[in-house]
């Protein structure tokens, strides 16, 4: 059994070296756009078939946006930043379970090389997503609290313990970056690895029910992302009580 | 010795699991019991203990994203 950490590097374009999860995250954006194009063609007043299936999910997700950001206004801000993360981190998930994901491939000095790995199975592009929620979380402080105020956060030198108490916070927005892309990547990689074994211990049908599982750990995984980003954006519009 | 490197793999992700478990047990648990207390507000407390569940088995993924970079490096 053979498992590679990082993606692995399929050709180079133009200098640049292309993996295959910058395939695939390529393959999903396109699904995204179609699946809402179609969804989107024809919209009626009354909705059916596959615009009713969108309008449920979108439905379902601000509800939660609005639940969790507890203000109407906050939440239509945020919801496409949200909403994006959220079906991409998802569809991303998900793909990594079709067949064909890490068995299809060319040998390169003795291993194989797939020619997909699902997106999120690399730290490149779930520390991308961490950073730009955490430079998100950053500028929504910034803009809900000025500079000055939010900065005091971080920089305090008021007394010794307020200085020490920054300095906590300072470190703890990196922590943030640093756990919320090893989450995702460790969460998705695990399952993938989980697979390989179990069908290598077992081919027929015990794999079966750890297909359902990863399809369930992957929509968790998706909504902890977002669930995350939205309490951290919260605490970080939030007045500071002196 | 390169032996040992297995013995810090089992060693690390044993430990890892076993906080994990406390903790995701705790809050299950105390999430089950607030949910039989006032089951009206199950939705939300559902929410809270996935997003808390989430948390705690996030330092299980790091000691086994740790333990695959020292098993396949």
């Amino acid at each position: 059994m053979h498992v590679s950490i990082s993606a692995e590097h399929l050709f180079s374009l133009f200098g640049i070296p292309v993996s295959n999860t910058m395939l695939t995250a390529l393959v999903a954006s396109f699904l995204l756009v179609i699946f809402s194009y179609f969804a989107t063609r024809r919209m009626k007043k009354i909705p059916s078939g596959m615009q009713n299936f969108f309008e449920w999910g979108i439905e379902q997700l601000f509800q939660l946006v609005e639940n969790v950001m507890d203000d109407r206004k906050l939440a239509f801000r945020f919801f496409p930043l949200i909403a994006t993360f959220f079906f991409f981190i998802l569809v991303s998930n998900w793909m990594g379970l079709l067949p064909g994901f890490g068995s299809i491939g060319f040998y390169e000095h003795g291993a194989l090389v797939p020619y997909f790995r699902s997106a999120t199975a690399d730290l490149n592009t779930t520390l991308a997503f961490a950073m730009i929620s955490v430079i998100i979380i950053q500028i929504a402080g910034i803009a809900a609290l000025g500079f000055r105020h939010y900065g005091k956060k971080f920089f305090n030198f008021s007394s010794p313990i307020n200085f020490f108490v920054g300095l906590l916070e300072l470190i703890s927005e990196f922590a943030k970056i640093i756990s919320f892309s090893f989450r995702l990547f460790g969460a998705v990689l695990a399952g993938e690895i989980l697979l390989t074994v179990i069908t290598g211990l077992v081919p027929y049908v015990l794999p079966l029910p750890f297909m359902g599982l990863e399809l369930f750990i992957g929509a968790v995984q998706a909504l902890v992302f977002v669930l995350l980003t939205m309490v951290f954006l919260k605490i970080a519009m939030a007045a500071q009580e002196h | 010795m390169p032996e040992l490197k297995f013995l810090a793999i089992g060693i690390a992700i044993g430990l890892a699991a076993i906080g994990a478990g406390f903790g995701i047990g705790k809050i299950v648990a105390q999430a089950i019991e607030s949910t039989g207390r006032n089951p009206e507000a199950h939705g939300k407390i559902f929410t809270m203990m996935i997003l808390g569940a989430a948390l705690t088995e996030a330092l299980a993924i790091y000691a086994l994203v740790l333990s695959l970079m020292i098993l396949f490096k």
